[in-house]
């Protein structure tokens, strides 16, 4: 699966979703998910959270291990996912559709900021080496 | 076969051929297979086998009269502490075969040669890494096997649990560390890829490591290195059932398990609370502070299940506390295996 043009992207291997009305959909990556294998569990802020950017968030835990998220750009939580909590497997499946939290950007300039799917899948490319 | 693999004591071992929930139910309920090579035979041959192991083991060997017939033992320090778990196959008076764990096999080895020389000198100690290892587990296991080998069904069909037979140049054993039936096939290394490609032709499934620790966890194994090790003793590690504590055989360590009776105990969590146990979180009990050797997802009883090493006087049906990054969870002390043939066995 190649990670979609329309999404930015984090070393940290969340991806972000600009939505119609500003907000931002946050998930974790193709590449993350195959990394940590069958998830079992996810844990989302609470909505109201104030994020800094790269800031601890969320986690998720697979089988495996567990695996922090971390706020893509500085923020407000404006809602979870809470269908995740029943199929956390959804994130193995069709991991850009299953996003965790929502959030308000305070700067929306700083989603701009972040990479695109070809920086990404540079940075992907050069971990595996 | 597309697996993601991960260094294991200097091996390269597979985790997950694919989904390692999915390779955990194959085994579960039909059949899978598992590269064990790491794990290391040892032969012990010569006169006097039997009285030698009889010290050096915490469980007795005498309990070994039939020839195939094998038995769980820990091998223990002076203090108590375990050197290694491992099986023993009594084959005949003049050969035991010992199975240890991979990363421990050298200072097993020493050590058995070690007190060989104090004890019986004149014993051959030799291991065999030239022998592959390949676990069929599941409760079609059996059935695939005698497909697979010709001539194996009428040497091991009436085999029972914990027995094994010799086939040739390949050791057949009714043993293995997931809670369902199997076979754990020793077979010279040359041979062994030719085995696999035959088991895989009649279906059989590669398993990774990943799946085999979740098996084991549910079937209420422990895994060295994690459950126990030198530092604790087996009856702090809910082995009591393996050390023979009542004859009055001598071995090496009972001295120290007579001497101090033990405090803590290990034993089995459900957590109630979402989340995952996973080892070294701290489990707070109304006797004391405990903590998680092994913990994981449970795919049979979709909850997390965990062994813990806490005060003695907890009991089954207490509840407790796990500390898990910033919060307290509830977790249900229950009496494990967890889940074995097939099946959930424990009761919430």
């Amino acid at each position: 699966m190649s990670n979609p043009g329309n999404l930015k992207y984090t070393a940290s291997h969340e991806w972000i979703k600009t939505e119609a009305d500003g907000t931002l959909s946050v998930g974790i990556t193709q590449h993350a998910q195959e990394l940590l294998g069958d998830m079992v569990f996810v844990e989302s802020p609470m909505v109201g959270r104030k994020l800094k950017a790269k800031e601890e968030c969320a986690v998720v835990e697979s089988v495996k291990a567990a695996a922090d998220v971390y706020a893509p750009v500085s923020g407000v939580v404006t809602a979870v996912n809470s269908k995740l909590d029943s199929t956390p497997e959804s994130i193995n499946s069709d991991p850009y559709a299953a996003w965790m939290f929502k959030m308000k950007p305070d700067n929306p300039a700083d989603v701009a900021a972040l990479m695109d799917a070809k920086a990404y899948q540079a940075l992907v490319d050069s971990e595996a080496h | 076969m597309g697996a993601k693999m991960v260094d294991f004591g200097g091996w390269d071992m597979p985790v997950n051929y694919g989904s390692q929930i999915d390779e955990h139910h194959q085994v579960r309920n039909d059949c899978g297979m598992f590269d064990v090579s790491h794990m290391r035979v040892v032969d012990i041959n010569g006169n006097g086998v039997r009285a030698f192991l009889r010290f050096l083991l915490a469980n007795n060997v005498d309990k070994l009269t039939q020839p195939g017939k094998a038995l769980y033992s820990c091998m223990l320090l002076d203090n108590g502490g375990v050197i290694d778990d491992l099986i023993v196959y009594f084959m005949n008076e003049d050969w035991f075969r010992i199975v240890v764990n991979a990363g421990t096999a050298d200072k097993d080895i020493a050590w058995m040669k070690q007190q060989a020389a104090k004890h019986a000198p004149r014993l051959a100690i030799a291991d065999h890494p030239e022998l592959a290892m390949i676990a069929v587990q599941g409760p079609n296991a059996r059935a695939k096997v005698w497909d697979a080998l010709p001539g194996s069904k009428e040497l091991t069909e009436h085999l029972d649990p914990f027995n094994a037979v010799e086939m040739g140049t390949m050791f057949i054993a009714r043993t293995g560390y997931t809670g369902e039936d199997g076979f754990e096939v020793m077979i010279p290394a040359k041979a062994a890829p030719f085995f696999w490609a035959t088991l895989a032709e009649k279906g059989v499934k590669p398993i990774g490591l990943g799946a085999r620790d979740t098996l084991r966890l549910e079937a209420g194994m422990n895994l060295y290195g994690q459950d126990m090790d030198e530092t604790i003793n087996p009856l702090e590690a809910g082995l009591a059932w393996t050390v023979d504590l009542k004859s009055d055989r001598d071995f090496i360590g009972k001295a120290a398990l007579l001497a101090k009776p033990p405090t803590r105990k290990l034993a089995g969590l459900v957590l109630l609370d979402r989340g995952v146990l996973r080892g070294h979180q701290h489990v707070h009990t109304a006797h004391g502070t405990g903590e998680i050797t092994s913990g994981s997802f449970s795919p049979t009883l979709e909850k997390s299940i965990a062994l813990a090493r806490v005060p003695k006087e907890v009991q089954i049906g207490d509840t407790v506390q796990v500390a898990i990054r910033d919060k307290m969870l509830a977790a249900k002390v229950v009496k494990y295996p967890f889940a074995r043939n097939g099946k959930a066995v424990c009761s919430l």
